[in-house]
Formats: structure tokens, sequence, C-alpha cells
């Protein structure tokens, strides 16, 4: 899960580096009453967690609370890089003297935590590391050994920092290190890491991405995470349903049980020249509430034109999956032609229950896909 | 020389008063699988089909000879339970429990692999060799008979999809073995393949990959540097799927520009490595 920067920057706060003065607004009236608060020129920000949000408008200065205002009104309602912003967060300009990077995230392929660090701030770190790669120090962590601020420290030698810089950048990076810890981060990012002309280190820009699966630990997030910036209304649903759901923009609804065959199901569609309209994995030995439910959730969906259900598994009871369809179907407010493909435990139970209903039941996945397909042609 | 199991395996299953522990484990044990005992913290004593439970898994490897460790256990005891196996002294740990945080993962695939452990997942459906009838995992064996094809997944039922087509063509599989969905797993397709090329029992190889991470781009890698000697397939799911969403498994995604498709399948196409388009194409791209 994506925070957004200023719930990213209260955390980071509460470790003990310094953020910018800034309030969190919501209408343009918030907007220049925090501007007169904080007082002097400000950055007006877009609360929005997709990246690459300042090129693309999304962050504008602002001189007084009357200049706020009129900023505020070209940024809340309107979308950012398609994402609509809801909210801003106002803060104060700081006098910068250097831009550097730092963050702590989980490297997948070394299987361990990376701490990133550059003087080279402020900038698509990305573009960087492609370009001038010597500009980024790079250090895995040991797993097994916690690190100490001095082994950052040592990361940075490289940038040739004045020693008092060097202390306060090994010492952010050490922090991160820990909340990245603490709060079960995969990313937790300052760009920038700014220096402002007294000397003083300070995370002007923040992202944090929790790790999905360690939400049970913190369970401060729960209702957030049903509440995901990222999320369609569909998906939002879904995940409070605990389905595995993601939007696509077709007119095939696809269910299945298992993360791979799901994927291969929705790829196989088009394959066969149709447009999935989601991805639906129920899991494993599903129950006939938890293939209702699910049937439910795809052929409510207005754009769904016709389902394709595929369930394999060895300890799946095809009659559950059958009874489960027909409930769902039973529900749906409008009917949309079905195809299922399932194999398993009492697979001739399930057939049987399936026939007496009139849905379509195949032996396997390129059938019924083919099947499905087809069903609409004719129709658009 | 077999592939991580063999007639000396001898199980322990962690989490076995369970639902699931119990299910799979009647299962496993039916299927010809040597489970000698079972563990869950505060119920030593008790059996589960006339096997021992205990509380430590050291009892299980003391009294029994337990050498390989296969968890049931919630997401929230798995980092526990796999350290207590490691320092038990079990050698192969197959981890079936979905959801373990990443940090906790990170942590116990590196001390097992500093100690010589092998871990087999996270978030996977184990492993089973047909020809000997051993499974460390809850995959159905009816869709599985002995043959020469090894099956290396990331997935759960798309291998039980593939692994059935196989078996339907009249061909069969030495050993399949789903590695798991999760970013953060133990063993991975470059460790299996050196596996599945000693093992005399496997005349060629099925990699099942998807989106996001690079395994399959370090596969090819593999491939071409060390002139793999077996003929290799593969599939890789999640052609569709859009840069930035969590295809069921978290690991996978797409994010920025790696872990798409398109690299994988440009990767293994560099190294001679067939894809199939549907899973039932891996039958033809075997030439069976």
């Amino acid at each position: 899960m994506k925070l957004f920067e200023y719930e990213a920057k209260a955390i980071i706060q509460k470790y003990g580096i310094k953020i910018p003065r800034g309030q969190i607004a919501r209408t343009a009236d918030e907007v220049a009453a925090a501007t007169a608060a904080i007082g002097g020129a400000v950055f007006i920000k877009s609360q929005i967690t997709v990246s690459g949000r300042g090129k693309a408008g999304g962050i504008l200065p602002a001189a007084g609370k009357d200049a706020a205002r009129q900023v505020a009104g070209s940024l809340l309602g309107k979308r950012i890089k398609d994402v609509p912003v809801k909210a801003v967060l106002v803060e104060e300009k700081l006098a910068l003297k250097e831009q550097y990077y730092a963050s702590i995230a989980i490297d997948r392929q070394a299987k361990s935590f990376v701490a990133l660090a550059s003087t080279s701030g402020g900038v698509d770190i990305e573009e960087v590391s492609r370009t001038e790669p010597e500009k980024i120090a790079r250090r895995h962590l040991d797993p097994l050994a916690a690190p100490a601020p001095a082994d950052f420290a040592k990361m940075l030698d490289r940038f040739q920092l004045a020693p008092d810089d060097a202390a306060r950048f090994a010492g952010v990076l050490f922090t991160l290190y820990k909340l990245a810890l603490e709060y079960d981060a995969e990313l937790v990012e300052l760009n920038p890491l700014v220096k402002t002309a007294d000397g003083e280190f300070y995370a002007a820009d923040a992202r944090m991405t929790l790790d999905d699966n360690a939400i049970f630990r913190h369970p401060e997030f729960a209702e957030r995470n049903l509440h995901r910036e990222e999320d369609t209304p569909r998906e939002s649903e879904a995940r409070k349903q605990k389905y595995s759901y993601v939007d696509l923009d077709g007119d095939i609804g696809i269910i299945g049980n298992g993360a791979g065959l799901v994927m291969a199901t929705v790829d196989m569609v088009q394959v066969f020249g149709g447009r999935p309209a989601n991805f639906l994995d129920i899991g494993g030995g599903a129950e006939v509430e938890v293939i209702k439910n699910g049937v439910l959730l795809v052929m409510n969906k207005p754009e769904v034109r016709a389902v394709l259900i595929n369930i394999l598994g060895g300890i799946t009871r095809c009659d559950l999956v059958a009874q489960g369809v027909v409930e769902g179907l039973k529900a749906a407010v409008v009917q949309k032609p079905v195809a299922v493909r399932m194999m398993g435990t009492n697979e001739k139970e399930g057939q049987e229950i399936l026939r007496q209903h009139g849905i379509g039941y195949y032996p396997d996945m390129e059938r019924a896909t083919a099947a499905i397909v087809k069903s609409g042609e004719g129709r658009k | 020389m077999s592939v991580i199991v063999n007639q000396d395996t001898r199980v322990v299953v962690q989490g076995i008063t369970g639902n699931e522990g119990r299910f799979h484990t009647v299962a496993m044990k039916n299927y010809g699988t040597n489970i000698v005992a079972g563990c869950t913290p505060g119920k030593g004593g008790q059996t589960v089909e006339g096997i021992p439970v205990y509380d430590h898994v050291s009892d299980a490897v003391k009294n029994h000879g337990a050498n390989t460790s296969i968890l049931f256990v919630p997401a929230r005891a798995a980092k526990s339970g796999v350290n207590e196996a490691i320092d038990a002294g079990i050698k192969t740990i197959v981890v079936i429990t979905e959801g373990i945080p990443q940090a906790d993962e990170i942590e116990f695939v590196a001390k097992a692999a500093r100690q010589g452990v092998t871990i087999v997942g996270p978030n996977c459906p184990g492993l089973i060799n047909p020809g000997l009838r051993i499974k460390v995992g809850i995959l159905p064996v009816h869709i599985f008979q002995p043959g020469k094809i090894g099956i290396i997944s990331r997935s759960g039922t798309l291998t039980y999809e593939i692994a059935w087509h196989i078996t339907a063509a009249g061909s069969g599989q030495s050993t399949c073995i789903g590695m798991g969905g999760d970013p953060i797993i133990g063993l991975d397709f470059v460790k299996l393949l050196a596996l599945f090329r000693d093992d005399a029992e496997t005349g060629g190889v099925v990699l099942i990959g998807e989106i996001g991470g690079n395994a399959e781009e370090k596969a090819a890698q593999y491939i071409i540097e060390t002139k793999y000697p077996k003929p290799v397939v593969a599939y890789i799911a999640g052609r569709m799927a859009p840069p930035g969403k969590r295809m069921g498994h978290a690991g996978a995604i797409i994010m920025g520009s790696s872990g798409t498709a398109k690299s994988k399948i440009e990767a293994y196409a560099a190294a001679g490595v067939p894809v199939a388009e549907k899973p039932s194409d891996i039958v033809k791209l075997l030439k069976m």
C-alpha cells in the first residue's frame, strides 16, 4: 500500500527527521488559511501517490494567501497524471542549498534491503542510475546483522562530503532503515533530501510503500488499506471481501482459482480475440459463498457482457463450485452468458448441477474460452 | 540422484493439527510420503492419523530422524517456524504458507542460505516426484504420472493445468516443483535448473513463469552461459497485466519498466527457449 506524502512525512518526523512546516488542505479556503499560517512563500503539492507529479504540474509555488487560493483552484478536484487530486499539502519553501537522495527498499533479486544514496537528488533517480550510475551509492544490508550508522557513513565516502554533512546524511539513512523495519515498508524514499542554507537536513519529499503482507502487524492501517488511491471502486469492494481482484478494460469477466491460472485465463481470452474485463482470483478450497460473491462481483460490473469461470484443483469440490455459480447467477441483477470450466473432486455432480440450470460446462479452458468469446459476437 | 526428495526423505509437518495441515498430511501419507511426525507448539503428545505430534521440531529430528519439514502455519508464525526447523537441523523446508511479511522472508531465507538449508517457497504448492511417489506439498496427485519432464513453476494451479496437458498427452513428470509466488523466495529457476540438469530421470524442463521480478531473465542467462544440455520450454502468465497492479501473487507485479512479460519472452528467445502462447502448447513445444 502506497502512503501519501503527508502520511509518510508524519511517520518520518516521529523518527526525528526534520520536515518542512506544512498543513494538509482539502478546499481553497483551507489552502489560503494554511498559507497565511505558514507565512511567506509556499509550495502547494498534490497528494497523489503516482510518481512524476512534479513534472506533470502537480506541485506549484505560491507567494501569498491569495495566490495560493488561485493555485488551489487549479489543483483540487483536477486530475494530475489521470489521478483526481482530493487534497494538497501546503508547505513552507525551504532555503535550499543541496538536494540529495536517500532511500531504503527491498531488493527482491538480492533478497535483502538495499540502501541508496546520491548527491544528485530532486530528479528521477532511475534516470540518474541509467546515465550517471557513479553518482549513486548502494549498499545491501545483511539481513542477519543489524547495520550501524557507521556502515551508512562508509557508503557515502565517495561523495567526499564535509564531516558534518556526512554524519547527518548517514544518520538519515540509518533512521530510514529502522523505520522501514518497524513499519514493514518495502520502500521509504526521500527525494529530495534537502540541505538548507543553515546546514540542516530536511525530508522535502517522502514516499513510502507498506508491505501488503504485513498490514496485519499494523492494525492502525487496516481501515486505510481499504481506501487506496490506486484502487478502483470495485477493487476496493473486492479488497473488503478479501478477494484478489484487478479491473481491466474489456467486457469478458474472469474468475478462477490461483493467480497463475487466472492470469493465464486473462491471456487466453486475448489469444481468442476477446477483451478481459477483470482478474479475479478466489483462492483455493472455494466454498459456495465465496464463489457466489465472486460471481456477483463480476456479473454486476456494467461493462461485463459474459463471464468465464476457470476452476482447477484437486481438492476443490466441483459440486460446491456449481452451486456457488448457480446462487451467484440467481442473485445477479442482470443475466449474462456464463461458461464454466472446472476440474476436481465430484466433477460429475457439478456438471449435472450446471446442466440442470442451463449453464455452459466445458472440460478444458480453451473450449470454455472459445465459447465465451463467441457468445458475444453479433451483439456489438 | 532425484531432485530435493528421495527414499530417505522423512517429513515433519509443522502445523499438523490445523485443518489444512491435517488434510494434507493424510493426502501426502496416502500417496506414499514418509511422514514421521507432526509439530504444533502446545499440542505435544497428541497424534494425528497415528502420527505423533511434538511441541518442538527438534524432538521430531531426535526421535524420528526427520530431515524435511513442511509448514502449514499461519503467516504470523511462519518466521519462528522456519527458524525453529533450521535450528533443529532440518535440511529441506517447504513453506506452503501464503501472506508472510517480506521482512520475515528476507530474514529466514538468509539464515537458511547461510546454514546450507534449502527453502522451497514461501507461498508455494510444494513438490511431487510421481516415480518415487513422494509428495511434500498440496498438489493433486491424480494429475501426475511418472515420466521424463521436470516442471519448475512460480504458480500452483497453473502448474496443475500444464502437468495435466503433459499427462493427457501420454507423457509424465520426473519432478514437479512450485517455487512460490512471493517476491522473496528460497529456491529459484537457476538453482532448480542446476538440480534438474544432474537428475537422470529428467529429459526436458518446463519453466512456468509470470510477470514481476527477473527470475526468467536470470534463467535465460543461465541457460546460455551453461549451454544447458536438456531441452527447456517455457510459459509466461500475465502478458496482459497492467503495470503497477499485483496480479494475485505478491510477486506478480510490473514495477516501472521491470518485470514485463515482453522482457521475459525476449530473454527466452535469446536463449533459444520456446515460449508457449497457451498452456496446452507446452506439449507441442516439448515435441512429445
